[in-house]
């Protein structure tokens, strides 16, 4: 049975994609009327509330967006009315001023405290919606963020100690489930690109992206609390990430990175001299590089949990029809997401691999020994 | 567009964490993960290496026990060709020595015998001419028994010798 869908998976695969795409907005507007509730038409803050959407048409894009996209609060389950979530403090820097409050003070039905409105995920000023709020809020994503960064120091700080402790016995326990990944970075990834004289400086970045990433990838995978925030799908992280490498490649470049890159090699002259055509490209290209780390790891990782996402949803948009066929649906869903998280758990290892190996590579051509001219 | 409009807040909250991760894992994480795998390599390498080295001796030491052994045997195959060779030498020596002695006996044997027959011979003639001498007396004495024959046999003789 299973081997059936797996060949029906391309077909599938469109479709589902026009689903998500399709479905968002049309039928909030729908569901608005036949809410009895006392808020006016007016406040279209409202058209966003979760109560409102779950009870009535069950709205995909919606959902999966507010899955996919960071939140000023963490939210676990909906069981019957009540939502259980966990408040994160909001920190806003508005006209010089610093407030802060629990994410729980928006739950009323204005979503306003302080004379700050939430809305579509963002905040602003009530009074003032066009000025801008700093929103340096401790959200759903700075929370993981925080969580797998405590947890990788306790984790490779103890099998560092360990390392200390017994430096030439054989690894155990953890230590024997890290050193391989670690070995792997050390010669497969920093040695191969960087070139056994250079590569140790490099070696404490390349290990934390790439244990970073993976990490968070894989926690991404899991839905229940400390995992399931989308963090390495989350393009403020993959572009800090990439400005990290970035910044180390441009300030690792040595004379021979940037002759190469002002008179580039084996280019006919008359793409550099009365314009400087090839000089304006590769200058372009020190951006374009970190631009496309960051882009890959977003679109990858935010791809694979659209469609478990899309597959969740499949079950209510056919449940909404007729609860049998929702429930016949489910199988075939349960199934395919098993198989997507298991590709994502293969995705959450190679796009941390490819980050670093990418990284790598940059620093390998930033730090290229002179010699072969 | 949220999705893909990095937000300030999290740049912030995603760059300092990161950074302060970095170096906390540099100093107390990846420095002493990555020296002491560098150390156990070194040792694991030096310790095979060791291991090869010894396997080499081990093999040179048997190579030259062997060697010692081959050369015992040669010696000794040596010695007893060298004595197989002293002994054929000192028999033949012997027989011939012993041919030798035999040959000088034999002769001094045929000498001795030779001596012995010459002087029986010597003693046989003596005898001979002291028996002859003595027949010769009785049979003159009895030839010459009367006066008359002992005249007519000086005569005789007499007539035998010519004066010159």
């Amino acid at each position: 049975m299973f081997q059936r869908h797996k060949f029906k998976f391309p077909a599938i695969v469109p479709l589902l994609f026009l689903i998500v795409v399709c479905t968002p907005v049309s039928r909030v507007a729908a569901s608005v009327s036949s809410h009895s509730s006392t808020e006016t038409a007016a406040d279209t803050t409202f058209l966003y509330d979760e109560d409102l959407i779950v009870e009535q048409e069950f709205n995909a894009g919606k959902m999966i967006m507010e899955h996919v996209v960071d939140n000023h609060e963490w939210h676990i389950a909906t069981l019957g009315h009540t939502h259980v979530t966990i408040p994160l403090p909001v920190i806003l820097l508005y006209e010089g001023e610093i407030h802060a409050f629990w994410s729980s003070e928006f739950h009323n039905p204005a979503h306003s405290h302080n004379g700050f409105v939430l809305e579509h995920g963002k905040i602003h000023a009530e009074e003032n919606p066009g000025k801008s709020v700093h929103d340096f809020s401790i959200t759903k994503t700075v929370l993981a963020i925080l969580f797998s960064s405590v947890l990788m120091l306790w984790i490779f700080i103890s099998i560092a100690n360990r390392y200390r402790r017994n430096p030439v016995s054989a690894p155990k326990g953890m230590q024997s489930l890290l050193e391989p990944l670690i070995i792997f970075v050390r010669d497969d990834i920093a040695k191969s690109s960087i070139g056994e004289k250079k590569y140790e400086k490099f070696m404490p970045y390349l290990l934390t992206i790439f244990f970073f990433i993976f990490l968070n990838n894989l926690l991404g995978i899991v839905p229940l609390f400390p995992g399931g925030a989308n963090v390495t799908g989350n393009i403020a992280v993959t572009m800090v990430l990439a400005v990290f490498t970035l910044i180390l490649t441009t300030i690792n470049g040595n004379r021979h990175y940037w002759i190469d890159i002002i008179n580039t090699p084996g280019v006919p002259w008359w793409l550099k001299i009365p314009v400087p055509l090839m000089p304006v490209v590769e200058i372009i290209g020190i951006i374009t590089k970190p631009f496309v780390l960051m882009v890959r790891l977003f679109a990858n990782i935010t791809a694979g949990h659209i469609v478990v996402l899309g597959f969740v949803c499949l079950v209510f948009i056919f449940g909404s029809i007729s609860a049998s066929l929702g429930y016949g649906v489910s199988l075939v869903s349960v199934a395919f997401i098993v198989f997507m998280d298991l590709l994502e758990i293969l995705v959450a290892f190679i796009q941390a691999y490819v980050f670093t190996l990418l990284s790598a590579l940059y620093f390998g051509l930033a730090t290229i020994e002179t010699e072969k001219h | 567009m949220e999705l893909i409009t990095p937000g300030l807040g999290l740049i912030f909250w995603m760059a300092v964490p990161f950074l302060i991760l970095l170096l906390l894992l540099r100093k107390f994480a990846w420095k002493p993960i990555l020296k002491s795998l560098k150390d156990r390599e070194t040792s694991i390498h030096d310790a095979l290496h060791a291991a090869d080295l010894a396997k080499e001796e081990m093999k040179q030491l048997q190579f030259s026990n062997e060697e010692l052994l081959r050369q015992a045997k040669d010696e000794r195959d040596a010695i007893l060709r060298d004595a197989r060779k002293v002994r054929d030498a000192i028999i033949e020596e012997s027989k011939e020595k012993a041919k030798e002695e035999a040959a000088r006996i034999i002769a001094s044997a045929r000498e001795s015998i030779q001596n012995e027959k010459m002087a029986a011979m010597t003693d046989l003639k003596n005898q001979l001419a002291e028996v002859s001498l003595e027949i010769a007396t009785k049979v003159l004495e009895h030839e010459l028994a009367d006066a008359r024959k002992q005249e007519a046999f000086i005569r005789q003789q007499l007539n035998k010798v010519h004066f010159n």
